[in-house]
């Protein structure tokens, strides 16, 4: 009996069949994620739109198009035109300050940068309303100047803007840590001012990444509720965002108008994945992060 | 310090800091302020009236649920994301994502539709006599489906990262598929999935949007911590709101320097086996 021999085809083995790479195991594996992920992640997508146009493309419409509906959309348009741009400056302000300089309090000031992520949106919420609110800080001197910024607009887009504040500044943080600063260094060295290299050199370097941190900042905007539904109050057809028209009318036993708004922030969703995804396969942008 | 030869430092932190102190640290501040005026003993009789104390227990159990289920769901999903190639990959790569794009509310809403007694689901599970919709089932599935990614995207990585070298030189020196899972696969990718698994349990302890969908809300039984904090605003009991908003915000501090400090742990392991 040869034990060299034996040996050698055992090592053809295992060059050829790492742990779980076996016909059964990798079967059995892969089953059970493919069945619970069409049962636990797509099932719901596919319940919401069937739910959604169950009663025709019609009836769709109209649900959308019921004026309370139709505002909610307007609303939530607003909110991410005014948030979005928002952030994407402070991103923008926020990665070059970190990655392009070295100064005391950089860890800290990063940690500040993703503290958003950590906070519950019902926390957000309350804190905003001991700011703005009558009970809170400034609550008085807003009563007294006749300025509403609580249950109305602002609170919405404060609201908003502290949930998604790290969503571009995320994006935009590793990769100029990994890009450095040598070539702006050459640009300034050769007479460029501040703004021209922002503009000519960061700004080419990184365009993709402000995009695709915009795209994630846009669909969590237009899907926050816990936050908006604290500040906004949820005065029916004035603050009400779409993701809160869905609860409303699903508390008016109007499931298929709740199905129909919801439809529409799962068209979203979708579109922002497969932008996402695009994205990610041109190489423009690294590989999926943890995105949280 | 080297001198700094690109312009715009000061504007760029001025911008910066300024933003932060207003967005974020100003209304933490308004909360925690507002929190500690409210006098140690009625703070102490908010956070210990049984209501409080029962929201509590019911959202660590069911966030601590969900945090298990992903924990396995997840590290498999990373695992045949990472090692496996078959028809659809880039599908259900894609699809991992669903829950971070999907709003939160639609997610609830989707759930409580399928996990209804007259669900697609929920009517098959209901006649083996399984309620999932207005029970704390329901409230650690919600809390499972909005925090899957961070489990799946902390792991994939790692495992994606790791080189075939190790397992070959185990398998040579004789160690079988579970010895190797075990003792060179696991303990590689385990400071990874550990801060997977705080995210995502962080994440489940401040759901608020998918989880009162399916709920039932109802107090003592199905109520979560963020919901309590809801209706007592409601109520116009901002001494509550305020003291149990700063619970879960002490909390969430709390889970950030456990997430930190793993994570750090972690970089640290993966950068001692790139030496």
């Amino acid at each position: 009996m040869s034990i060299a021999s034996e040996r050698d085809s055992e090592q053809a083995e295992w060059m050829h069949h790492p742990v779980g790479g076996g016909i059964v195991t990798r079967r059995i594996v892969l089953w059970t994620v493919l069945v619970l992920t069409a049962l636990f992640l797509v099932a719901p997508l596919v319940l919401i739109v069937t739910s959604g146009l169950s009663s025709g493309v019609g009836v769709f419409m109209r649900n959308l198009t019921e004026p309370a509906t139709l505002h909610a959309i307007w609303l939530t348009l607003l909110t991410a035109l005014v948030v979005v741009p928002i952030n994407i400056l402070f991103g923008l302000a926020a990665a070059w300050t970190v990655t392009k300089f070295d100064f005391r309090g950089r860890t800290l000031l990063i940690a500040l940068i993703e503290l958003p992520y950590s906070i519950s949106p019902i926390v957000a919420g309350v804190a905003y309303l001991f700011v703005y609110g009558s009970q809170g800080l400034f609550g008085p001197l807003l009563d007294t100047l006749g300025i509403k910024v609580m249950f109305a607009l602002p609170a919405i887009f404060l609201a908003s803007l502290f949930v998604t504040a790290p969503f571009v500044a995320r994006e935009l943080i590793p990769l100029m840590q990994v890009q450095g600063t040598d070539e702006e260094e050459a640009a300034v060295t050769l007479g460029a001012g501040g703004f021209t290299t922002f503009w000519r050199v960061t700004l080419p370097n990184v365009k993709w990444a402000v995009v695709y941190g915009a795209i994630l900042c846009n669909a969590r905007v237009m899907g926050e509720f816990g936050a908006v539904s604290v500040v906004s109050g949820n005065i029916r057809g004035q603050t009400t965002t779409l993701p809160l028209q869905i609860e409303l009318l699903y508390q008016d036993y109007n499931v298929v108008g709740a199905f129909a708004a919801a439809t529409v922030l799962t068209a979203v969703a979708l579109i922002t994945i497969l932008i996402k995804v695009t994205l990610e396969r041109f190489g423009e942008v690294p590989q999926s992060g943890t995105g949280h | 310090m080297r001198r700094r030869v690109i312009p715009g430092f000061g504007l760029a932190l001025g911008t910066t800091v300024l933003y932060l102190g207003a967005i974020v640290l100003l209304p933490l501040c308004a909360l925690l302020l507002k929190a500690s005026g409210i006098g140690l003993t009625q703070f102490w009789d908010i956070l210990s009236s049984p209501r409080t104390l029962s929201a509590i227990r019911v959202t660590l159990s069911t966030a601590f649920a969900a945090t298990l289920f992903n924990a396995i769901y997840g590290l498999l999903l990373a695992w045949v994301l990472a090692r496996y190639s078959f028809p659809g990959k880039r599908i259900l790569d894609a699809l991992v994502d669903v829950p971070f794009a999907l709003p939160t509310a639609v997610a609830g809403l989707a759930l409580t539709a399928l996990f209804a007694k007259n669900g697609w689901f929920g009517a098959p599970l209901d006649k083996i006599g399984i309620a999932v919709a207005y029970t704390p089932l329901g409230i650690a599935l919600a809390m499972a489906f909005t925090s899957i990614p961070f489990v799946v995207r902390t792991v994939q990585p790692v495992i994606e990262d790791l080189g075939s070298e190790v397992e070959e030189a185990g398998r040579s020196l004789g160690a079988s598929d579970v010895q190797i899972l075990w003792k060179i696969i696991f303990p590689a990718i385990f400071p990874a999935f550990l801060a997977g698994c705080s995210l995502s349990f962080a994440r489940n302890l401040g759901e608020f949007g998918a989880v009162i969908f399916i709920a039932g809300n109802q107090p003592m039984k199905t109520e979560i911590v963020a919901l309590l904090t809801y209706i007592r605003l409601e109520e116009y009991n901002y001494e509550a709101a305020a003291a149990i908003s700063a619970v879960m915000l002490l909390m969430a501090f709390a889970m950030l320097i456990v997430t930190n400090a793993v994570q750090t742990w972690h970089l640290r392991y993966v950068g001692r086996g790139e030496v």
